[in-house]
């Protein structure tokens, strides 16, 4: 189907079932039971999952086709966002032309600093990368603060020009009127689900992403990219000029992390120098890893397991915690609410550490591995060592050394 | 004029002349042998054929085509492949794949975005890459890793991977170095017959005598950066100058 094999095609109708049925899974628990604060079926959260999911994604097609290790993919996140809003100041709240400019923009950023970031490879590579981007960051704090409003963030103000407001358009995000924030909830019988129009657009755009993204995986374009992180010098002499496939995979990669940041600035029309930190690049290198880095599902997997830990560990405070084990005696008590209050609240960032060091030594294949291990023991997986032409979404982990500096 | 010609190269590193005003011609259709011992230059002159290396003086042409100052890919793209002293392959992928990406490097030049059409849908590149591995003898490894190959099957699709692009020249540094005898005589077999069944100009650096003389047609022999003798095999073997060279013998 779709010009996609069995496999992928499975795989894409289950990635469609599980978005589609979002509000449902990520809202397991009752709403007033203890359990309700597992739940992540909240709009703006599943809207996170999702563009996060985007943005991984394509930063798989760099990061785990080529072995190229970008630091600086936030830049692009942020240049999208504050290319959405500023389509929202000067056009009017219409996401359409806002999500058009973001990828527009990101990928011309894109072309320049993948163009001088791609003639040094390996670890000199991603330190181009990071320099970029901290560039960006700060260029965004203070130079350009008459276009990105510094510190305070780019924002829309009711004095804004928008010259393509009609008396009767909308004032909030949306799509030719469907606004982004309405939200139609189901209560059943204890149970509250919530079913909200930019979460489902951001859907749409994840099937579209995700199609793209298996197509290139597959094509003879795809086999080039691998090959470049398998061996550059056998490519070089095998007549191909590794470069413009490097670009290339670069420059996908980014306008995909400008979808993303623009559909941040569409589902919330704000845009700060914060998105574009050296720690939001590295959060996008830690999903994709933890999820399965050259695997098709893996960074979405990784996305939504780091926005979904996240929220719920960002949500625990001391007092939660004092609750928790308030069967302890009182002295024993402080401690152990001390200890877990390191690792949770604002703390949470220690834990994400923890887990990907973890990852890396025991999983180095991420999620995805994890997975594939346990049906093997379970008996499901096919005999180990045998895998079709095709390349299997096991196929292409990363190795230690992807690239070895010219 | 032979297919690649070259004059007056030389190349140094730092204090070291490693190459002294070299003078070679290949011909068309022949199997050329450069001998001679450790470090009298035989690798630095063949990277100066695929643009690894640009010598100092000198120039080298293929086909009329001067070869100076470009780059790896677009001396491919020429027709000449390169098999190294050390396969290089594409460890990670299959052995259909590794043949695929030459089939696709030949067919569609150094780029091309090719990101629309499925792997599978490339029928004419797959049946030319299933006829390679057919030819040298490898379809039963078809989906095997290239990293588990064994050492002599890695020269065997390296060749392969060389020879699915039709190369008019072939350059081979020491295609037997540190192989089996058994692996070294199947390489010979290998090389006899791309030379039977293919127009194929082959230069090849080899120390195994026993290779140089199961395959050359000619044979410049080096020594201290500069060819000493060239003749055909038969005259070789008792040349007074190369039995100075390899035994070392004071003038
Ligand atoms: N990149 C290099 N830098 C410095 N010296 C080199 C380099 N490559 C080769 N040499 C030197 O040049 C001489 C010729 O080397 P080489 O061409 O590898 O010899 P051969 O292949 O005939 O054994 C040797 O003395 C070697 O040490
Ligand atoms: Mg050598």
């Amino acid at each position: 189907m779709l010009g996609l094999d069995k496999r992928d095609t499975l795989l894409l109708i289950i990635v469609s079932v599980l978005a589609i049925l979002g509000p449902f899974i990520l809202n397991p628990f009752p709403s007033n039971s203890a359990l309700a604060q597992f739940n992540a079926g909240y709009p703006d959260l599943m809207q996170r999952f999702v563009i996060f999911g985007i943005l991984a994604i394509g930063f798989n097609i760099l990061f785990g086709l080529t072995g190229y290790l970008s630091f600086g993919h936030a830049a692009f996140l942020g240049v999208g966002s504050y290319s959405a809003v500023w389509m929202f100041k000067l056009l009017s709240m219409n996401i359409l032309p806002a999500i058009i400019l973001a990828v527009v923009v990101a990928a011309v950023f894109s072309v320049v600093i993948g163009y001088i970031s791609l003639r040094r490879s390996g670890i000199y590579f991603s330190i181009l990368t990071l320099a970029f981007a901290q560039m960006s960051y700060n260029l965004a704090y203070s130079v350009l603060t008459p276009i990105t409003n510094g510190e305070t963030g780019l924002q829309v103000y009711t004095d804004d020009p928008q010259y393509l407001m009609g008396p009767n358009s909308s004032t909030v995000t949306n799509l030719f009127g469907l606004e982004m924030r309405t939200t139609h909830s189901l209560d059943l019988g204890g149970w509250e689900f919530h079913f909200n129009v930019g979460y489902y657009f951001c859907v749409v755009m994840l099937l579209l992403t995700f199609y793209l993204s298996v197509r290139i995986f597959r094509s003879p374009f795809g086999l080039m990219l691998k090959a470049i992180k398998t061996n550059q010098t056998r490519l070089n002499y095998t007549g191909i000029n590794t470069r413009p496939y490097a670009l290339t995979a670069f420059v996908i990669s980014g306008a995909y992390a400008g979808l993303a940041g623009g559909l941040l600035a569409a589902m919330d029309p704000l845009a700060g120098p914060e998105r574009m930190q050296w720690t939001a690049s590295g959060e996008v290198v830690i999903m994709t890893i933890l999820g399965g880095a050259g695997t098709l599902i893996g960074p979405v997997l990784g996305a939504g397991a780091i926005k979904y830990l996240e929220n719920i560990f960002s949500k625990i405070n001391e007092n939660v915690l004092q609750d928790w084990f308030s069967f302890l005696p009182h002295d024993v008590q402080e401690v152990v609410v001390w200890i877990f209050a390191r690792f949770t609240g604002e703390g949470w960032h220690l834990t994400l550490g923890l887990m990907f060091m973890l990852v890396i030594i025991f999983l180095p294949g991420g999620l995805v591995e994890g997975s594939q291990r346990i049906m093997r023991l379970v008996g499901i997986g096919k005999a180990k060592g045998k895998s079709s032409g095709q390349g299997e979404d096991d196929e292409h982990h990363p190795k230690a050394t992807p690239h070895v500096a010219e | 004029m032979g297919i690649l010609e070259v004059k007056n190269v030389s190349k140094r590193f730092g204090g070291l002349q490693a190459l002294g005003d070299v003078n070679l011609s290949v011909n068309e259709n022949t199997v050329h042998a450069i001998i001679g011992p450790n470090g009298a230059g035989k690798s630095t002159l063949l990277n100066c054929f695929v643009g690894k290396l640009i010598p100092d003086t000198g120039s080298v042409m293929f086909n009329g085509i001067s070869l100076l100052g470009r780059k790896p890919h677009e001396i491919n793209q020429l027709g000449v492949s390169r098999v190294f002293q050390t396969p290089e392959i594409f460890s990670d992928l299959t052995v259909f794949e590794n043949v695929m990406i030459p089939c696709f490097a030949t067919r569609d030049g150094a780029f091309r975005m090719n990101a629309i059409n499925s792997m599978t849908a490339e029928t004419s590149i797959i049946e030319k890459a299933e006829k390679m591995l057919l030819d040298v003898n490898m379809q039963d490894k078809r989906n095997m890793h290239a990293a588990s190959l064994s050492r002599g099957d890695k020269r065997r699709l390296e060749m392969a991977m060389c020879l699915s692009q039709d190369p008019k020249l072939l350059l081979l540094d020491e295609p037997t170095a540190g192989m089996a005898r058994a692996d070294t005589n199947n390489t010979i077999d290998l090389l006899k017959e791309i030379k039977a069944t293919r127009d194929i100009t082959m230069a090849i650096i080899e120390h195994d005598m026993h290779v140089v003389f199961s395959l050359a047609e000619r044979i410049t022999v080096m020594a201290q950066g500069t060819p000493i003798v060239e003749d055909i095999p038969e005259n070789i073997k008792g040349h007074p100058k190369v039995q100075e060279a390899y035994l070392g013998t004071a003038h």
